[in-house]
């Protein structure tokens, strides 16, 4: 391993200006002459807009102006696309309403954009937008799933019966039901998969500023894919060319999919810019956040899973309520349908497998992806059922899962719901989670607890997700309406230093040092005169951006394909150099030399060479460095694990601690092992979030009740224990790295994990299910027969 | 109306012509600034504004500018003192305390006035003083090993 390579727990790049209040944040931006914005958000969750009086608001100090939806419509400015078509069981497809960046006739959920008030500072365009008289002529509404999906339910679209936006199904009933039919045992479960709210740390923020010198666009935004944002609002929505249209995404503090999509703010202030001939900024307050930040989860399930006497799982069938919010957000359709269902075999040899999944409209923020988007409930509800299959049954949990696991000797394997997985070995991780965990000293522990009076219970999960997306023609057939490749560029620079651009986009995954360990292991210069440089469209070539971990596994190749043309121009400059044959020249360690000899020239001299071209091959090789590769994946990467979680329930208040934690995952090849632990840790952390706290409310009438960070409880450094974590590797087999991603693992394997915890810490209290988030209230509850 | 507000920012003499209601953090970031200082919500809760006024630990999202009359400030960009970085920023970057940076100065700071009160801490005091920053990425647990370290090697420097 070399020092700075790949395998390396190298420090970070980036850290030192993050460390020292250096970092570049959207809202750190301020541009010349700029002018704020604040939204102006419906109130309530359902109405149709009477009336929009701005004429006190235009009149108060500071006020440049205020817009509306029906001045946005005037200009010809189209609705916000969604980038993912689903059909329904009859092949007919989806319905996509109209999705206005700014509400013209009628709002359908609390925070709904309907006008905009732009003043020279933030205080007096607030002080304005309280003088703006919206009258609503108010709608009866439906938040949740059982309301959208009751007969005679108001509807949120009034050419969508019944508010089902798409009726979606995988597999084959019948058959799957004639299996059921003759099963030894069937075990059912019904599941709420709990809406949650990202809630990265840095709200959204945005600047749009046009150049009418030029007929030139910038738009800053905290985006985690630019040049998705620039296709999406510059072909769909506004109609500027692309070279027209700059979208820099500098330093972004945390994503969690809730930055990927294209959001009505992006256009507001893009298009208002060109109203007033300023730059527009606007920055989120944490409120504004809860009620336009898409939101994650929101399903409701019944699964069934059909089992031998001796415990061979035979069948599973999945029915799905998911709430897609009021409007379809860019990738909505898809979390609950080809992120979820086509992850039903987990890690398993069911052989057969149904599901259907209805997408249902609401009077709520739109829902889209959220840390695993799809897979973490596709996961939850699957370990959830074998545990429950293994307390029905009396098969121990973790005998029940080996006896069906996929073994390494059946790879690759072709599951019943569509993927072909390339590679694993699900035994391996449960043997690590076992060990790391001391599993077999769990009896003294929870020994150990009972005489503090607390109830111990520990609980396991396998899991499987699939990353690294996508490609771009299976993506293609299945609905995506963009390609999902990467694309890196690899600039050496005359004196030897190497400038990276890369489509991925980094917002704490750390790209700017695992990027440059690949450069080094592949090209041997330092760590030091690397340079990555991403989240800006004007500097970058192309890119999809960063999510559904696939950064290293198809941005990571994407760069590794550079850097390989890269080396085979360098050995065609130093064959010419060393006056030898290209094929004897070898290069290791920023040297390129002539194979057997110790005739050799360093990197730095080829490159040199490669800029001033005075002794070179100019006849047939043009002068230069600079190589630019694009990537497009031949299957998913298959990344799983093993989780096993310990609690403490305490009996008189129901609350539950997380007291150990234990990740046994297989990533494939490691790049940085320092900070591949580090998402571990924060996706296990979401992943207890999600089980433990985390419930977005909204009241039967619409309005969010988890408008703050007082109501919404996110996890604090005191909720959580220290993890222990580990990595197997299986190298991914379908590409050059052997990576498979990392991001997404902790917060889809824990969550069974943790609930099947409490669950078995609640034995002797004839507990048969219990939902997420495992409050004090819910467990005390349940634990007195009212779960 | 606007008022004048004078104080030390990171050892320099710093003054402002600001509205009555104009928040600390906002003259730090938009009348001087300093935008190393974040804003992460609007409930007090996150944290990621923390700075030292007159030597303590304050959400500077929850005092006036005008309270700020003739106090001694200090933000993220005043703790690396002549180009060193402090203990506890190194802390930070050795042991992975961070991963997106936004809650990063608000826990530094944060960090510091901890361990001014008590110099070795242990885990479960520092996860009970970081209470009242949230950090979204890494868990906490990086965190808390970087501000153990930070401390040990405050006491040794």
């Amino acid at each position: 391993m070399t020092e700075n390579g790949i395998g390396a727990a190298v420090r970070r790049k980036e850290d030192q200006r993050f460390i020292t209040g250096r970092g570049q944040y959207v809202d750190d931006i301020n541009r010349p002459h700029q002018v704020y914005a604040h939204i102006l958000r419906s109130s309530i969750p359902h109405g149709k807009i009477k009336k929009v009086d701005v004429e006190a608001a235009r009149k108060m100090p500071g006020v440049v102006g205020v817009l509306t939806g029906a001045e946005m419509a005037a200009d010809g400015i189209n609705g916000l696309p969604c980038g993912w078509g689903v059909n329904n069981k009859d092949g007919s497809p989806m319905a996509e309403p109209a999705h206005p960046a700014l509400a013209v006739d009628v709002v359908r959920y609390v925070g709904d954009q309907v006008a905009v008030v732009l003043a020279e500072s933030r205080a007096q365009a607030r002080d304005a937008a309280e003088l703006v008289e919206i009258d609503y002529d108010t709608l009866p509404a439906v938040a949740d799933l059982d309301a959208a999906s009751a007969d005679g339910a108001p509807l949120v679209w009034d050419d969508v019966k019944g508010n089902v936006c798409f009726d979606w199904e995988i597999g084959d009933e019948a058959a799957t039901n004639e299996v059921f039919e003759k099963a030894d045992t069937v075990v059912g479960i019904d599941l709420v998969n709990n809406r949650l709210i990202a809630n990265a740390m840095e709200p959204r923020a945005a600047i749009g500023e046009y150049d009418s010198g030029k007929d030139e666009y910038t738009l800053y935004t905290t985006s985690q894919n630019p040049h998705v944002i620039r296709l999406l609002m510059g072909a769909f929505v506004m109609g500027i060319p692309e070279h027209k249209l700059r979208v820099i995404s500098p330093d972004v503090g945390g994503g969690f999919g809730s930055k990927i999509f294209h959001y009505a703010e992006e256009v507001i202030v893009t298009w208002a810019s060109t109203k007033v001939g300023r730059p527009v900024k606007w920055t989120a307050d944490r409120s504004e956040s809860f009620m336009s930040d898409a939101h994650g989860r929101d399903h409701k399930s019944h699964a069934e899973l059909a089992l031998s006497k001796d415990g061979d799982f035979l069948a599973l069938r999945v029915y799905t309520l998911a709430n897609l919010g009021a409007y379809l957000s860019t990738f909505g359709p898809a979390v609950p349908t080809y992120m979820h269902a086509v992850l039903l075999a987990g890690n398993y040899k069911t052989p057969i497998i149904y599901a259907n999944v209805k997408g249902l409209f609401t009077h709520t923020v739109p829902v889209d992806a959220y840390r695993g988007a799809g897979r973490p409930e596709a996961s939850y509800l699957l370990e959830r059922l074998i545990d429950k299959a293994a307390r029905k049954t009396g098969i121990d949990p973790i005998e029940l899962r080996r006896r069906n696991f996929i073994k390494p000797e059946d790879f690759p394997y072709q599951t019943p719901v569509a993927l072909e997985y390339d590679t694993g070995n699900y035994d391996a991780s449960v043997d690590k989670a076992l060990e790391l965990s001391d599993y077999k000293n769990y009896e003294k522990r929870k020994a150990e607890s009972a005489k503090r009076g607390k109830l111990r219970g520990i609980g396991i999960a396998s899991y499987i997700e699939a990353c690294g997306v996508a490609p771009s023609n299976v993506a293609g057939a299945l609905g995506a309406r963009a390609g999902l490749y990467e694309v890196g560029t690899v600039r050496v620079n005359p004196t030897g230093s190497v400038t990276v651009l890369t489509g991925s986009h980094a917002h704490g995954q750390g790209h700017e040092t695992t990027m440059s360990q690949l450069v080094v292991e592949a090209l041997g210069v330092d760590y030091d005169s690397v340079e990555v440089v991403h989240g800006d469209t004007g500097k970058v070539p192309f890119g999809m951006g960063t999510y559904g971990s696939r950064s290293a596994a198809v941005g990571g190749v994407a760069l590794m394909n550079a850097l390989e043309k890269i080396k085979t121009k360098s050995k065609k400059i130093a064959a010419h150099l060393l006056e030898a044959s290209e094929e004897d020249i070898e290069f290791e360690n920023g040297q390129l030399t002539v194979k057997g000899t110790d005739r050799s020239v360093a990197f730095a001299e080829v490159a040199l060479a490669a800029y001033v071209p005075h002794n070179y091959p100019l006849d047939v090789l043009e002068p230069g460095l600079e190589e630019t590769a694009f990537y497009d994946p031949k299957n998913f990467t298959f990344p799983a694990g093993c989780h096993i979680c310990e609690v403490e329930v305490d009996p008189d208040t129901g609350v539950v601690e997380v007291v150990a934690f234990t990740a046994g995952d297989d990533f494939g090849r490691i790049i940085n092992p320092m900070i591949v632990d580090g998402q571990v840790h924060g996706g296990v952390t979401q992943g207890i979030g999600q089980a433990l706290y985390e419930q977005c409310v909204y009241d039967e009438s619409g309005q969010l009740l988890t408008g703050s960070m007082m109501d919404y409880c996110l996890p604090k450094a005191d909720n959580v224990p220290n993890f222990s974590v580990s990595t197997d590797v299986t190298p991914c087999t379908h590409n050059v790295l052997g990576v498979k991603g990392c991001g997404e693992a902790g917060a889809i394997g824990a969550p069974p994990a943790v609930i099947n915890a409490v669950l078995n810490a609640l034995s002797d209290y004839n507990v048969d299910n219990l939902q997420m988030p495992a409050t004090p209230e819910r467990v005390w509850q349940a634990m007195h027969g009212n779960g | 109306m606007t008022i004048n507000v004078s104080c030390t920012l990171n050892g320099e003499a710093v003054s402002a012509q600001v509205e009555p209601r104009t928040l600390l953090v906002e003259m730090i970031r938009e009348h001087f600034g300093r935008t190393g200082t974040h804003v992460g919500c609007d409930t007090s809760q996150c944290g990621a504004c923390v700075v030292h006024v007159d030597g303590r630990s304050v959400k500077s999202c929850t005092m006036l500018a005008a309270q700020a009359e003739g106090a001694d400030i200090v933000t993220i960009e005043g703790v690396a003192q002549n180009g060193q970085l402090h203990p506890m920023q190194e802390a930070f970057r050795e042991h992975h305390g961070l991963q997106c940076g936004f809650c990063t100065p608000g826990m530094i700071m944060s960090a510091l006035d901890l361990v001014k009160q008590n110099p070795d801490p242990s885990d479960r005091e520092i996860r009970e003083w970081l209470e009242g920053n949230l950090c979204r990425c890494t868990g906490y647990q990086n965190i808390v090993r970087a501000v153990k370290a930070g401390a040990e090697s405050m006491k040794q420097g």
